[in-house]
């Protein structure tokens, strides 16, 4: 597929979010000639001034919903896409947002705002696949641009993206890394958490923070235990899973196991 | 499906152990001669560095670049290396990587692609043919390098490119003169002290001004290089305190592997509910798989550019722990952690022996040292084991 005449139209599209993700797209300096010769870059407010008009074959979404407006236009999005990728923390698991899921929004406006009643908001923060049927979720806080141009890659190709689910252990040991964890009594998330960054922080001597989201099958239950032991108590804990993946169901539960 | 027996094991050539009047007396200067001539023949010299806190092989060519006066801690999910106080090169034991790293690499790519208009040419990767010389091979590691051996280029389908990193090695051993908290070779007979599979084997003895090493070679090529060096002949009290080391490691082992027919005790416990108690624990995180030295499961990934008209195919490793190594059409087969769990350790203990007629596992202990949550092999063969003996035992 989509090596017809017609090139295949992108739109990326941004919900709630700090527009790190689709930043990346236009990061890949190297690769964005070839991005743009394979794709009709059609809507993508960052980088062009297209209006949004007719279907899209590939749409990216950045951000979570928050907004009773971002429920209804996500449902707009969804229909005029083909296939609907969602990129970054914020649109697979709410983003750092959902932080907002665990208080009182409306407690927190008033503290917050001169004008609380200006303030339209929803009391959570959602991941789209919440709200509509999504094709492919590519998963990190920022995304990887590497994982990135290997979704738009494998979409052009008609095949599956490799953007493995399992643990980022498994990458750390890949490029040879020393366990921090184990090696140095660094707690690292990497055990429970989702490939994607080739395990960056461990690279540098530091414990993942779970960027990535939830591995295929986490057991935080029993990584908790061994963070325990590492030094780490209830609060720390608690929050060690309430990051830019607060939202995300494995996260959130273990995050709750040590504190509301 | 079926897979063949390899029944004739090739026997390492036992020229040089002709007993103490071949073993002979290498000193400091002696082993950086022998790294010299390693080099000047041509190989490519690894050896264990000391980096990020840890004993990890990589390519040397002096002395100093070895982990001397250290030594490792280790026990389930821990390891520390803390200073010995002792002037001795090979006091640590096995670190978190294996030969494996060189002999089968982490990724490898396995052919690239091009199209040009309609036509597309398909070029493979060539063999890269390495001439390795490894300094410091542990007898484990070198029972776990005839294991990936026999899988790897004796079957019926032989990987070229384990083969050509293969196939000029020049191995020097190091007989273990200190075990580890999770070694436990002397308990699968794979260790301490290296029988074969080497060109030369040292063993490290205290000497009066220094580290000695009493040497021993086993191969013609081993023979010829240990002629070369600057060296006496071992006096019999050396080999006999080299002899005595190793022996006092084997009774030192931090670990033990329950002594049992560990086939027939796992394949008769394929339902047992400590299954499921360790999957509590067990993280599926695939430490245990990449840092063991037999494991050798690959994933085959495609890659392809934006213009489509690059695309490569590539291996890298995989593991019995993750869902998509299981996965067939409509799902994984082992979606349960215990099935996963499972999964490896009646293979490497079990049903190894019905594909490679040898144990999958040498005793090396990496899996539990890295294990993040320490979880431990032989204690889970000790927990069934236990159980019929003392059915009251049984969680
Ligand atoms: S450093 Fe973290 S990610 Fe790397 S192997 Fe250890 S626990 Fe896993
Ligand atoms: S199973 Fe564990 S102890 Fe056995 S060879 Fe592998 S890493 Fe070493």
């Amino acid at each position: 597929m989509a090596r017809g005449e017609k090139k295949p139209r992108l739109a990326v599209w941004k919900f709630a979010s700090c527009d790190g993700c689709q930043l990346s797209l236009l990061d890949c300096e190297d690769e964005l000639l070839a991005v743009a010769g394979a794709l009709d870059v059609a809507y993508f407010p960052e980088a062009t001034r297209a209006e949004i008009s007719g279907t899209y074959d590939l749409s990216l979404v950045e951000g979570s919903v928050t907004t009773a407006h971002d429920a209804e236009r996500i449902q707009e999005v969804r229909r005029r896409s083909k296939f609907l990728v969602t990129i970054g923390a914020c649109a697979t698991a709410g983003g750092i947002q959902a932080l907002r899921n665990f208080a009182d929004v409306k407690e927190y406006t008033s503290v917050v705002y001169a004008r609380p009643d200006y303030i339209e908001t929803l009391a959570t923060s959602t991941p789209i696949a919440e709200h509509v049927a999504v094709d492919f979720e590519l998963r990190g806080c920022p995304i990887s641009k590497r994982q990135l141009l290997e979704v738009v890659s494998a979409y052009l190709a008609g095949r599956r993206p490799v953007t493995p689910p399992h643990s980022t252990c498994i990458e750390c040991k890949l490029k040879g890394n020393v366990c921090v964890m184990v090696a140095h009594g660094t707690p690292c998330l990497g055990p429970a958490t989702h490939a994607g960054c080739g395990a960056l922080c461990p690279s540098y001597d530091r414990g993942c923070y779970g960027c990535f989201g939830p591995m295929e099958s986490p057991n935080a239950v029993s990584l908790s235990r061994r963070l325990q032991d590492l030094g780490m108590d209830a609060a720390a804990l608690k929050r060690v899973y309430r990051s830019f993946n607060a939202g995300a169901s494995a996260f959130r539960k273990e995050s709750e196991r040590h504190g509301k | 499906m079926t897979f063949p027996r390899k029944v004739v094991r090739e026997q390492p050539t036992q020229r040089g152990l002709m007993g103490s009047e071949k073993q002979a007396i290498l000193d400091a200067e002696g082993l950086q001669a022998l790294l010299t001539a390693l080099k000047a023949r041509g190989y490519r010299v690894i050896g264990p560095t000391l980096s990020d806190q840890a004993v990890i092989y990589d390519d040397i060519e002096t002395l100093d670049e070895l982990p001397r006066g250290w030594r490792d801690e280790q026990d389930g999910g821990h390891y520390r290396l803390v200073e010995s106080g002792e002037d001795r090169f090979f006091d640590f034991v096995v670190g978190p990587q294996s030969w494996k790293k060189f002999l089968h690499p982490p990724q490898q790519t396995l052919w690239r692609a091009r199209r040009e208009g309609e036509a597309v040419t398909v070029t493979p990767e060539p063999a890269e043919p390495e001439r390795f010389a490894f300094i410091g091979v542990r007898s484990c590691e070198i029972h776990a390098i005839a294991i990936q051996d026999r899988v790897l280029i004796e079957g019926p389908h032989a990987d070229p490119h384990y083969r050509a990193r293969r196939q000029d090695n020049f191995i020097v051993a190091v007989n273990c003169a200190r075990a580890a908290g999770t070694c436990f070779c002397a308990s699968m007979n794979t260790g301490p002290k290296a029988e074969s599979g080497f060109d030369l084997a040292l063993t490290e003895i205290d000497g009066p001004e220094g580290p000695l090493f009493v040497a021993e070679s086993a191969s013609a090529a081993g023979e010829d290089l240990l002629g070369e060096l600057p060296r006496r002949p071992a006096t019999p009290e050396e080999v006999a305190a080299g002899t005595a080391a190793v022996a006092a490691t084997a009774r030192s082992m931090g670990r033990e592997m329950p002594a049992e027919d560990l086939r027939d005790l796992l394949l008769r416990n394929l339902e047992h509910p400590r299954w499921e108690e360790v999957a509590e624990r067990c993280l599926t995180c695939a430490n245990c798989t990449m840092v063991c030295p037999t494991c050798f499961c690959t994933s085959v990934e495609d890659a392809s550019d934006l213009t489509g008209q690059e695309t490569s195919r590539s291996r890298r490793w995989d593991s019995c722990f993750t869902l998509d190594y299981s996965y067939i059409h409509g799902g994984s087969v082992r979606s349960s952690t215990q099935s996963r769990y499972r999964q490896w350790m009646t293979h490497k203990l079990a049903t190894w022996h019905d594909q490679f007629d040898s144990s999958g596992c040498v005793g090396c202990g990496r899996c539990i040292t890295w294990c993040p949550v320490g979880i431990d092999i032989t204690e889970e063969v000790r927990a069934i084991r236990d159980s019929e003996r003392d059915p009251v035992s049984e969680s």
